[in-house]
């Protein structure tokens, strides 16, 4: 037996090894818990279902892009189901820290960006998994991807950016505020946040003046039209130097910020 | 029936009173339509520049219809979520063991929903007021738009009454949400029903959702169709979900 | 340790929190490797705290702490490396098996690949767990989380043992189960134990010295038999089986001290010589004709010892049911906060 009293080195394994465990934990309680991977892949795609039937009527609105409305509205499952990926990911952190699962982890010579990386490790799956479904519903509902096959891939490394960069955010919320409660509370505020865009009209066909400015401001529409320019558009550099600009920058602050929180939550001398 | 009216009204009672001491329950049910309203009134209103859509009070008016009546629902559906909550911790089943008539529980919850969306009802309406809403309809139309929004909190509460019963969990949340939301969203809520195209089409016709929200938006404009099948069609609900609900505490009763 | 020095030295190890009374105020004390230390007190009295500070989840307001010969404060690695610990909760993922959560913590532990499936096989079957072993842990039962609880803190086996009220809510079976197992480190590994309990049975079974805390300081610390001695001697119940005979058994009962009557016919009477003496008031009784319908010894208990130090009892007097889990929140549920 290779342990002997007292032998385990006091900085442990490396990150890596460390980002390893944590995220399989991660993987295999996502993959064991189907309700939650599923209910927030569908939920989407009955909006989408709907809206892209229901507002077909907005495609005869002068000066509204020449394509179908669902091809247009496509671009919004991805955004809704990266909303669920950060409650999904914040509540999974919270639950650790309301059991006390975290004070076992913190015991161990884990480092907090390990836990971090790790813990969001499951959230990256599902953003692939629902990125991936979201987008051959699309296509398989007659929708054609402009960019062509290359812009599909770009399409999908967009949405994942996107849905990372949210799961920070519900990581964030998750380490501040140690409650499931308040993590599943921030659902309403980010729903807003989305429907608060250009989701369902082209900016400038939103007609209330108040609407148009909040939409213009709102980072959500950058990161919606640059996913929208690949399927309706083609290769609009502009979309998506904003699409992908907003997604990182979503990412790198959520994450910033919830590197921090994790530094003051895993509480060590 | 007297036994029935005080167990009723002790019920009603504690929902209002929890509402009141507990903002977080109230605030989102009043936060949400609003929100919708400000989405789809502000965020769609260049909707009413499609060729034949001809509402004539205006976008805000066709959107305040069917945020009203949704608020009315959801407001019910609420209350399946607080029967749910009460029978994981418990409370439930001391209601069930202290009410001489039990069937008054069902009432009682059913009174506090309505309550509840008085309060939501009125601040949308209100909020749509100050955003300019046209509102031609007289005395009696509106009333009658109330009228269907009671009776769609009823239903829908009842609804929710007999999920939470059956399943006396709080994981009942999502099926008592998901019909009715599905049910609501597959009416025409963006554009009125001879703009609808294709499948969905096809399912707001024969959705009795469409008739409620075809006869409210009516009244508002002064222009009433299919008022009597609205009513019809909810009283015909109402009459079902409480036969839902009855089964539903009888469920629970036999389950202790 | 780097030599044969004390497994745990606290020195006037405080800790404070804003807007609250000292859960933690100032107290001293020394753990000798290899012995089983029982902290022993009422809810809130701050047991958990103390727990929380030596395994260095919580940081100290001011003292000073040693576990494993490195400072809580500025050598927290060394010190966790040092220890393992099962706190007041069994702190499990449900949706995990028990193998899953062992071969998670070997990984964090550092516990090379090659030998960590055959360390977590060995610890399921020291703890009883094999045939669970691949069932997920939210069908466990407390007996068996708890169980569960300990592999995990012994998977890189440290030196020294923090459990915090480990048998809390456990079955008679589960709790005696496991008394076994950490009598079983201590005495045949050798393995320093520093336990909390609110058990007073707890602490008498397994604990070779306690220390009593009550409101954050230590009232009285040393081996529970002492502690009971300090009170005073066991005292023999006696319940004739003919109460027309009650004063011939007060004139034999003499002879051992001043028989005290009470309810239904008995009397009670304190022995000087300790529970030794039983035998001979037996031999006293008998010798003299007398029949007993009912024989007691009652010891002086931990609890006894606690009310004398107090003036409560340590049964019941659970303080507001919140303050210590309040006061161990902080380490999972606040963020640092200025000492």
């Amino acid at each position: 037996m290779a342990a002997e009293l007292g032998s385990t080195p006091a900085n442990g394994p490396g990150l890596l090894a460390q980002i390893g465990a944590v995220g399989r934990r991660s993987i295999t309680r996502t993959l064991r818990q189907r309700a939650l991977l599923i209910f927030p892949m569908l939920f989407p795609l009955i909006l989408f279902a709907i809206n892209g039937s229901a507002l077909n009527a907005a495609t005869r609105i002068p000066g509204f892009p020449p394509v179908s409305y669902r091809a247009f509205v496509l671009a919004v499952p991805f955004m809704q189901g990266a909303l669920f990926i950060a409650v999904t990911a914040g509540i999974d952190l919270a639950r650790d820290i309301e059991s006390g699962f975290f004070n076992r982890l913190a015991l161990t010579p884990l480092r907090g960006a390990a836990l971090l990386a790790g813990q969001l490790g499951g959230a990256f799956i599902v953003a692939c998994l629902q990125s991936v479904v979201y987008l051959l519903v699309g296509l398989a509902t007659g929708v054609g991807i402009a960019s062509g096959v290359g812009g599909a891939f770009v399409l999908l490394a967009l949405s994942i950016v996107i849905a990372f960069g949210f799961a920070g955010v519900g990581a964030l919320i998750a380490l501040r505020t140690g409650s499931g409660e308040a993590v599943q509370a921030i659902f309403p505020l980010l729903f807003v946040t989305l429907f608060l865009s250009s989701a369902s009209l082209p900016r400038p066909l939103i007609a209330v003046h108040w609407f148009r400015e909040v939409a213009t401001y709102n980072p959500a529409s950058y990161m919606i039209e640059g996913i929208r320019s690949l399927v309706i558009t083609g290769w609009d550099g502009r979309a998506l130097a904003l699409g992908f600009g907003f997604g990182l920058a979503l990412v790198i602050v959520s994450l910033g910020l919830a590197s921090g929180a994790m530094r003051n939550r895993l509480v060590r001398t | 029936m007297k036994r029935f009216a005080y167990v009723a009204r002790a019920v009603a009672w504690r929902s209002i009173h929890n509402t009141l001491v507990t903002p977080s329950v109230i605030v989102p049910s009043i936060v949400f339509p609003l929100f919708f309203l400000a989405a789809f009134a502000g965020g769609l209103s260049k909707i009413s520049h499609v060729p034949h859509f001809d509402y004539r009070p205006g976008y805000t008016a066709f959107q305040f219809v069917f945020v009203f009546l949704q608020s009315a629902a959801f407001g019910g559906v609420f209350t399946g979520f607080a029967i749910a909550r009460d029978f994981d911790s418990g409370f439930a089943r001391r209601l069930l063991l202290s009410a001489p008539r039990r069937s008054g529980i069902i009432a009682g919850y059913a009174g506090g929903a309505l309550a509840r969306w008085f309060v939501t009802g009125s601040i949308v309406t209100i909020a749509a007021l100050i955003a300019g809403m046209d509102v031609p309809g007289n005395a009696s139309e509106l009333v009658g738009l109330v009228g269907l929004g009671i009776m769609a909190n009823v239903v829908a509460g009842l609804w929710g009454c007999g999920v939470a019963m059956f399943l006396r969990t709080e994981q009942a949340g999502a099926l008592i949400q998901m019909p009715v939301f599905v049910v609501i969203f597959l009416a025409p809520i963006y554009v009125p029903l001879p703009l609808l195209t294709g499948w969905i089409h096809s399912i707001a016709k024969v959705n009795p959702a469409t008739v409620v929200l075809e006869a409210g938006r009516g009244l508002l404009a002064a222009s009433p169709v299919h008022v009597g099948l609205a009513f019809a069609v909810l009283a015909g609900a109402a009459v079902v979900m409480a036969a839902w609900a009855r089964r539903g505490l009888a469920s629970a009763e036999r389950a202790g | 340790m780097t030599a044969a020095g004390p497994a745990i030295v606290v020195e006037q190890l405080v800790r404070e929190y804003r807007k609250g009374p000292r859960a933690v105020d100032g107290i001293d004390l020394t753990v000798s490797p290899g012995e089983i230390y029982g902290f022993l007190g009422p809810n809130g009295a701050g047991k958990s705290t103390t727990v929380l500070m030596l395994t260095t989840l919580l940081p100290p307001t001011s003292g000073r702490a040693s576990v494993g010969g490195y400072d809580i404060v500025r050598d927290g690695s060394h010190v966790r490396a040092s220890i393992g610990a099962a706190l007041q909760e069994a702190a499990l993922d449900a949706i995990l098996t028990g193998r899953e959560h062992l071969l998670l913590q070997a990984t964090l532990q550092g516990i090379p690949k090659a030998t960590r499936a055959r360390r977590a096989q060995e610890l399921l079957e020291r703890v009883g767990l094999t045939e669970a072993a691949d069932r997920r842990v939210g069908g466990y039962s407390g007996g068996m989380k708890r169980r569960l609880d300990l592999a995990l803190a012994l998977v890189h086996s440290p030196r020294i043992l923090f459990l915090d009220e480990p048998t809390t809510g456990l079955d008679l079976q589960s709790r005696t189960a496991l008394w076994s197992e950490v009598a079983r480190l201590a005495h045949d590994e050798g393995m320093t134990v520093f336990l909390t309990t609110q058990y007073l049975e707890e602490a008498d079974a397994l604990a070779d010295r306690v220390g009593i805390i009550d409101h954050g300081k230590i009232v009285a610390e040393d081996t529970p038999a002492k502690l009971k001695a300090e009170i005073g001697n066991p005292t023999v119940e006696v319940v004739p089986a003919d109460l027309s005979r009650a004063e011939e058994f007060a004139q034999a009962l003499s002879a051992f001290g001043s028989p005290a009557r009470g309810g239904r016919g008995s009397l009670t009477v304190q022995l000087p010589g300790g529970e030794a003496q039983l035998a001979d008031v037996v031999r006293v009784l008998d010798a003299a004709g007398l029949h007993v319908a009912s024989l007691h010894l009652h010891q002086p208990s931990l609890d006894d010892v606690f009310l004398a130090k107090t003036g409560r009892k340590l049964e019941g007097s659970a303080e507001d049911e919140n303050e210590e889990p309040a006061a161990a929140a902080p380490a999972r549920g606040r963020r640092r906060r200025g000492r």
